[in-house]
This record gives C-alpha cells, structure tokens and sequence, in this order.
C-alpha cells in the first residue's frame, strides 16, 4: 500500500478538440499604491486591466509586450498566486473556483509555472530531488513514489538522475537549474504550462537547448504552453498564436504568422520594426516608437497607445478601441480604431 | 520628505501610549493587592481615600489606565511609599544627574568609539583593525558593573587618586561646575562611556568599510582625489548613519544607568530605581521608568528626524 | 529512451560541482576560525565545569566559616580565597557557572522560540496580522532593554523564575524583528510562489521552505543575545532582583563581595572576570557562526 494523488474532475480531457484549454474573460487586476500621513490608497496600478482570450488545447501561446506591460501579472493571474479583482478562468470549461467548476486544489495540479529566476525559484536549503517531490508529495503522493518519479523527471529533462538527485541548487549552471525548474514544473503532471521568461536569463546558447528541451516535452507529453517573453525571436520560434499586451490591455492577437507577416496594431509594427532582425538585408531603416511607455499608474484615456502612435486622431483619445477580429481572417483581431470602419478614424480600413 | 516626518511624528504617539500601557501594568504584574502596592504605609485614612479615587482601582482597568495616563500628563505620578513625596519630584530632581552622566559618558565614548571604528575599517584587514575590533568587543563583552567596581578599586582603592562614590563632596546631591564634583564624575562617567564605545566603534568600521568597498571610493581615486578628500567624503557618507546609532546609545545610557549609578552611588535616576527596587516603592518605580523611557521614545524620534534631515535620500516606508 | 533526453548536450550533462550539504560546509568553515574554536572551548570547559560541580569542587558552596573569611588567593586550601563568609571562591565560581549559564541562556532560548513564531507569522501572513504583530512588538523595543527587564524584575520582585520571564520579555522583540525581515525576505522568492502553486498550505510551505531559510540566521542572532543575557542576568542579582543568597551565581557573588574591595580586591573582582571571560567568548564565538554562515543582519 502506499499513498496516492487522489483523482480530480479535470484528469481527463473533458470538452473535446475544440473546447478551449484555457478561457479567459474580462480579467482585471489593479494594485492599489498605499501612501500619505494616513496611509491610504493614493493611486492604482491597473497591472491587467480587462483582457479576454483563449488557449486551444495543446497550442503554444505567446505573450509579448514591453516591460509594465502586464505580462506577469497575467500568468500570475493564470496560475492564481494572485486573485484577479474581476473576470473570470475557465479551465476546459470548468470555471476555476467556483461551486461548480474545478477547486484551486485540482487547478494547481493541472497549470504549472516555470520563473524567469532559475536560482530564486529553487529552494537554496532543498536537494533537487526534495524540490521536484514537494509537489506530488503536497498532493498526497507517497515518499517513494515522489522520489521515483522526480529520477523519472529528471530523465525527461536530460539530466542524469545518479549525478543530480543529491545536489543543490547552488552547485548547478544556469541551465541545468531551468531544466529543474521545468522537471518541478511538470512533477505534477500537468496539461498547461505557464513559461514567464523562462528562458530570458539563460546564454543564448543555453537558451536554444531548453528551447527545444520544450518542444520535445511539449510533443511527448501533450502539453499546452502559454509563453510569456519579451524577446520577439523566441517567442515567433515557439508559437503557434501570439498575443501582443499594453499597458495591461490586448492590443492584438492572432496566428504566429499574421502577427509577424502582417501586424495590424501600429505597436505590433512598432514592435517588429525594432526587432532585430536574424537577416541583415532585411533590417529595417524605419524609427522604432519614440518614448518611454506610459505610465501604468495614469494610463491614457481611449487607446492606451495613442499617446506614442504616430496615427494619433482625436478618437483615439476618446474612445476605447474593441478587440475586433481583422477582415478577412477571423482568428486575427486588433483592438485599434483604424481597424473598424466608421470608427471616426481617418484611416479605417474601409476609408483607406 | 515633509510627509514622511509627519508619518514619523504620528506613528510615535501609538508607541507612546503603549509605553504608557506597559508602564501602567507594572503596578497591576506585581503580585499582591495594587491600592497597596501604591500606598505609603503609614498612609491616612484620608490618604487612602484620596488614593482610592485618584487611581480608581474599582473601576475597570481601561478606566484606571486613562485615569493614571490623565494625571500623568498633569505631572502626578503618584506618591513614593518610602518617602511619601510625589514622584514627579523626585524623579525631575535625580534625573538632572543622570543627564550629566550620561553625556559625559556619552561624548567619552562616541569620540573614542568613532575614532576606534574609523581607523579599524579604514586599515582593514591590518593589525590596526584586529586590535581595535579586539577591544571593541571586549567593550561590548564587559559586565560594565563590574568594571566600575574594578576602576574603583585601581583608582580609589590602591591609587587613593578620585572618589569612590557619590556625586560631590559630603554626600552632596546637586550638581556644581567646579573641581571636586568633577573628580567625582570621572569614575562613574568612564566606565559608562564603555557601553557605547564598543558599539559605536563596531558600527562606524561596519560603515566605513562598506562605503570604502563601494565603487565610487574606486571612482575618486581614479579622479586624483587626495586620501584627504577620500576621508572626508567617507565622513559625510557615514555621518547620518553614525549619528543615529549614537542617538539610540545615548537613549541606552540613560535607560541603563541603573547599575553603574549603583556601583557608585551616584544620586541619579537609575540611584533611585535602585532604591526603589530594594524597598519594593511601586509609585516611584513606575514613574521612574516611565519618564526614562519616555526620553528614549522621544530621543529615537528625534534621532529618526534628523538623520532624515541629514540624508533625505533615505527612504522609508 | 525518450525523445526529450536524446536532447542531453554538453551543459545539461555536465556533472554538477559536488559540494557538501549547507550545514557540513558551515561547520568546516567554523572549525578553520581558530578564535572561535578557542572560544567555544573555553565554553565547553566553564560548562563541563558547571553541571559537574559536585565531582570538581574542592569544598561546599554553602559552608563558609567565620574565621576565615576573606583569605587572598593563594591560601593553602583556599587557592582563590574566601568570600565574605568564609566560603571557597574557587567552589563557588564553579557552582556558580550553573545558574549564571542558566541565565544568559532559557530567556534567549525562550524568545528564540517565541520570538520566531511571531516573526515568521507576521513575515509570512503579512498584513493587518504583521501589523499587530510588529506593532507590539515596537512599543516593547521602546524601552532600552536594561530598563525594561528592571521594570518587569522590580514589578514582579526577585527571584530565578521572574528574572527568566523578563529577560524572555527583553529579548522577544529584537528576534521577532529579525525572523520577521529574514521571512519577509524569503517569502517574496520565487520558490515560495512556485510551492504556492503546487498547491501547498500555508504550514506546510513555512514547514519546507521558510523556516529552513530563517532558522539559520535567528540563531545566529540569537547566539549573539546569550552574552547579554548573562550580562543583564548577572545585573539583575547585583540589584538584588536575580537569584536570593545564599545561591552561588556570579552576579550575586559580585554584589555581596562589594563591600570587600578595601579588603580583597582580587577575590572580589574574581566573579566579574569570570562573566567577562564567558561573555566574550560567547560573543566572538558568535561571530565565527556568523561568518561561517555567512549571515548579513
């Protein structure tokens, strides 16, 4: 006899293909600033502020925006180490929290994290082997059974169990650290996989194998991955959907190659343009956006953007711009005024 | 910064009271009845009467406890038993002379200390630093009782060079700027000075050596600047942080005077706590420390506002 | 062989660099400092000394005589002397030790334990529980701390047990500072967020991940505190507040040998030296873990 997981609602699949892993709608997130003689709220950080997507079921989706954006506010949002203020996450149409839907327990087993801090998020006192076993263990796993399957995991990330299973964190590289990371990450058997810059710290070199260390575990295992960077190459490399975040809204999102062919959201471009690019001949001459990004304390009224938006209208800073799906192709949507005809915007598609 | 010395100033009257709050529990820790605790024995039955309602004792205990804060503020802290005379008197009289000590002890031993941590965390890593680091913790090791009684016996008892206690010639209490009362001081002032003499001096060679370690000492270098100007800037650097930490020894002199002041009988605060300990004489224990903690509360604070005011770039939440 | 570990390259299989656990490296860093392996065995001895008094001792603590008190040291039979009573220093002093040792360590032993559990409560439930917490904590932090354990000693009058309670009172507060900023620290590391959202309660992850983390560093802290315990303990029995005659404690000692300065000034200092002598080496020896440690307070 030894311990076990007990069984969840949520082990197997259970709305089909097409149901999506992952839903999310309306999610806000604001932390409010404490200050003055009396200590009160003198100011709010609206860190994500209404964003709505989806994540299909063994996709990869990418997350890219500037620093302040809201990236990691959204996957701590996902992975619910902060509760959002509203809005809600469905997990395989199961609304995570609620009466009916999956408990935060379950969740947890079922959505994983993997921090850009390979040596922060690894306990300093805790041999390898006790950090990956502490997940299963918490869930009920026997001793045994944890220890085993954290040599099992540490195989699939290729690392030999017989050198590492004793170490400390200290005594490992960078990447061999990461590759904990994501063996911790995965202890859990887990379909969704929440990466926040998990590879932004590593040498580029290093950076390319935990890359494909990802793929590979992402294939054999069936894995959903949300990737969350700031590194435009990586996250085209990685992605099936990318989803362009700012100043804590969407500013769009669509398949890998719509958003890098034809980026519809003036920031998108601004983005690309500044990117450098893998092809000298194609490096473009063209400004990137001038400014630093606004503060998330104050954002602007109307578009967030428009106050670095080189096709700035009086609409703009009016009225906010709905996330709309771009003509022609359904799966692509841009929240921008230009994009929607009479919008009052000069530009709109159709006016152009 | 005008916000912050504001936040400063208010988050001290909370801490205040609840040092009253301690305070005003001594009486009610202490086994036994408190009216008698606080009654002088040979107390009228007019007295008690008087006492009774002053203090209130049937009434519930945050009722006293505003009572007891309300005549405090008044400058009635009740009765000594032992000498039926109001406390506040005899507090405000005993506590000139614990000042006089402790500043003495204190100039003493900031100077010495200061200069001992300077010269250890600039020479680090030199015998110079090995020696003075050595005498920096002995100074914190030492049982500063202990000391006196042993400065006592090298310079009253074998040399016959200075007195052994008391604050003037023939038992005088108060204070006079003249030769003998100043032989008198001498003893009890330097063994004080080594409680914070070796804080001080840990501190200061904690300080300097992490400013020295710093790039922009590098930077200054590098620029030609003289080691004159190199010592000058790690001066201005360390000031505010120096500063504070003596303000809060000062603080800790004036707590912690009680045994030295014993040791030599000197007619101070810490004297009368003494006796007011040996006679189980509550009003004037209580009162005692209450003033005394009182000027530490206040002392921190004033420490806090002028180190801010010193290095506005500290900031704090 | 899975897909995934065909990817082995060179930096995922390069053998990790094999060190000792933490603790093992500790202790050989702490066994190189020779002040602090001195110090530690002057320790040992002076505690050796004390639990096994009877077996040491030349002579009875408490028999004294009156005709020959205060012989100097070196008296044949009385190698450090006699006291006021004509009592054995040198079995006194070894005696002694027990309670003065006593002392200096249950109340920074007591508010080791009590002033952790604040701590890392406040540090880890943060809030309005961290602001009851602390802000309690400060108001006792007000006072200097040789006025406070005077008022909770004279209030509640002398006696081992009292002096114990006030000195735990003394010293909660700057261990529970301590435990609270260490935990507050480790708290907002990622590995504790990563033990949140494996679904791990708030026990358990203190259990695992914090108290591994804030043990080490409060002790060393507190190791720091034992001197001063001894320290104000010792001050309390020169007050008459500590332990009662005719006890033998180092303090007390100290204080009923006063009078006999003008007398026998080496014998009567004797028990000051020896609070001094033991308070030092707790005080370097405490430097040493700290170093060997590495601790930054």
């Amino acid at each position: 006899m030894s311990a076990s997981i007990p069984q969840g609602i949520a082990d197997e699949d259970i709305g089909g293909p097409a149901q999506p892993l992952l839903s999310i709608r309306g999610l806000v997130k604001h932390f409010p600033i404490k200050g003055g003689v009396l200590n009160r709220t003198v100011a709010v950080v609206q860190a994500v502020d209404g964003i709505d997507f989806d994540v299909a079921k063994g996709e990869t989706l990418g997350i890219v925006g500037e620093s302040g954006c809201g990236k990691s506010t959204t996957a701590r949002l996902l992975v619910r180490l902060i509760d959002p203020d509203a809005g809600e996450v469905l997990y395989d149409g199961l609304k995570i929290g609620a009466q009916d839907g999956l408990d935060l327990r379950e969740m947890r087993r079922h959505v994983q994290m993997v921090f850009q801090d390979s040596f922060a998020s690894l306990n300093p006192r805790l041999t390898i082997e006790d950090s990956i076993s502490f997940g299963p263990k918490v869930h009920g796993l026997g001793a045994k059974e944890a220890k085993a399957r954290a040599r099992e995991l540490l195989q699939q990330v290729g690392l030999n169990p017989n050198l590492f299973v004793r170490r400390y964190p200290h005594e490992l590289s960078g990447g061999q650290r990461q590759r904990v990371n994501i063996a911790r990450a995965l202890a859990l058997r887990p379909r969704l996989v929440i990466l926040d810059e998990a590879v932004s710290a590593l040498d580029k070199s290093v950076e390319a194998q935990v890359l494909n260390l990802l793929q590979d575990l992402k294939a054999e295992l069936g894995l959903t991955y949300v990737f969350i960077s700031h590194d435009l190459n990586v996250v085209r490399y990685m992605s099936d959907r990318v989803m362009v975040m700012y100043l804590g809204r969407v500013a769009e999102i669509g398949p890998v190659d719509a958003i890098y062919g034809n980026p519809r959201h003036p920031y998108t471009k601004a983005l690309l343009s500044a990117m450098p690019s893998m092809d000298p001949d194609a490096r473009t001459q063209e400004a990137p956006i001038a400014g630093d990004p606004p503060n998330p304390i104050n954002p602007p009224a109307g578009c967030r953007f428009h106050t670095r938006c080189p096709f700035s209208e009086p609409v703009c800073a009016a009225k906010v711009p709905d996330l709309a799906a771009v003509a022609g192709d359904a799966k692509h949507a841009v929240a921008c005024h230009m994009n929607v005809a009479g919008s009052g915007h000069s530009r709109t598609a159709g006016a152009a | 910064m005008l916000e912050y010395l504001l936040k400063r100033i208010l988050y001290a009257v909370p801490i205040a009271l609840g040092v009253s709050l301690v305070c005003f529990l001594l009486v009610h820790i202490a086994p036994g009845d408190p009216l008698v605790s606080v009654l002088p024995a040979d107390a009228s039955q007019e007295m008690q009467e008087q006492l009774r309602a002053a203090y209130g004792f049937d009434k519930p205990l945050p009722v006293q406890f505003g009572l007891w804060i309300w005549r405090a503020l008044g400058g009635d802290l009740g009765f000594s038993i032992a000498t039926g005379r109001p406390v506040a008197a005899e507090v405000w009289r005993a506590i000139g002379n614990t000042f006089m000590l402790a500043v003495f002890a204190a100039a003493f031993g900031f100077l010495v200390g200061a200069f001992l941590g300077f010269v250890a965390g600039y020479y680090r890593g030199t015998w110079v630093d090995r020696a003075s680091s050595a005498l920096a913790v002995a100074g914190i090791s030492l049982p500063h009782y202990w000391l006196g009684m042993v400065l006592v016996i090298i310079f009253s008892v074998q040399l016959n060079w200075l007195p052994a206690t008391g604050a003037g010639p023939g038992g005088s209490a108060d204070w006079e700027w003249d030769w003998q009362h100043m032989r008198h001081l001498i003893l009890p002032a330097l063994t004080m000075s080594v409680i914070p003499l070796g804080i001080v001096a840990r501190s200061v060679r904690a300080l300097v050596s992490d400013i020295l370690s710093q790039e922009f000492v590098d930077a200054l270098r590098a620029k030609g600047l003289s080691e004159r100007g190199i010592f000058l800037h790690i001066l201005k650097n360390a000031a505010p942080t120096g500063l504070a930490v003596m303000g809060l020894q000062l603080g800790y002199l004036l707590g912690g005077s009680i045994l030295i002041e014993t040791v030599f009988a000197w007619p101070g605060s810490g004297f009368l706590l003494g006796n007011a300990i040996l006679q189980r004489d509550l009003p004037l224990l209580q009162g005692n420390i209450l003033v005394l903690a009182m000027f530490f509360v206040t002392l921190n604070l004033l420490v806090d506002l002028v180190q801010t005011w010193l290095d506005p770039r500290i900031k704090r939440g | 062989m899975s897909a995934a570990s065909a990817a082995v390259s060179s930096e995922a299989g390069q053998v990790p660099v094999a060190s000792r656990g933490y603790w093992s490296n500790v202790l050989r860093r702490l066994a190189r400092d020779k002040v602090a392996m001195a110090c530690l065995a002057v320790l040992v001895l002076i505690l050796l000394a004390a639990i096994f008094a009877p077996l040491i001792a030349p002579g009875d603590p408490y028999r004294g005589s009156i005709i020959r008190r205060l012989r100097p040291i070196g008296t044949e039979g009385y190698p450090l002397g006699t006291d006021e009573l004509g009592r054995d220093m040198l079995t006194r002093l070894i005696y002694g030790g027990r309670l003065s040792l006593f002392m200096g360590i249950v109340p920074v032993l007591n508010a080791f334990l009590i002033g952790t559990f604040l701590g890392v409560v406040a540090g880890y439930v943060g809030g309005k529980t961290n602001m009851a917490i602390m802000r309690t904590i400060d108001v006792f932090y007000a006072f200097p701390s040789v006025l406070l354990a005077i008022a909770i000693s004279g209030a509640l009058g002398a006696g081992i047990f009292n002096s114990i309670v006030s000195l735990t009172v003394v010293f909660i507060p700057p261990i529970a500072r301590v435990a609270e900023s260490v935990t507050t620290q480790v708290r907002n590391l990622d590995f504790v967020d990563a033990a949140r959202a494996s679904g791990a309660g708030a026990l358990t992850i203190i259990r695992v991940h914090i108290l591994g983390n804030v043990l080490g560093p409060v002790f060393v802290y507190a190791t720091g505190l034992v001197s001063v315990s001894m320290i104000l303990a010792s001050g309390l029995s020169f007050l008459g507040l500590g332990t009662k005659p005719p006890e033998a404690e180092w303090g007390l000692m100290l204080n009923t040998l006063r009078t006999a300065i003008y007398v026998q000034p080496a014998v009567a200092a004797l028990p000051g030296a020896m609070i001094f002598v033991t308070s030092i080496c707790f005080n370097l020896f405490s430097d040493g873990l700290r170093s060997a440690m590495d601790v930054k307070l």
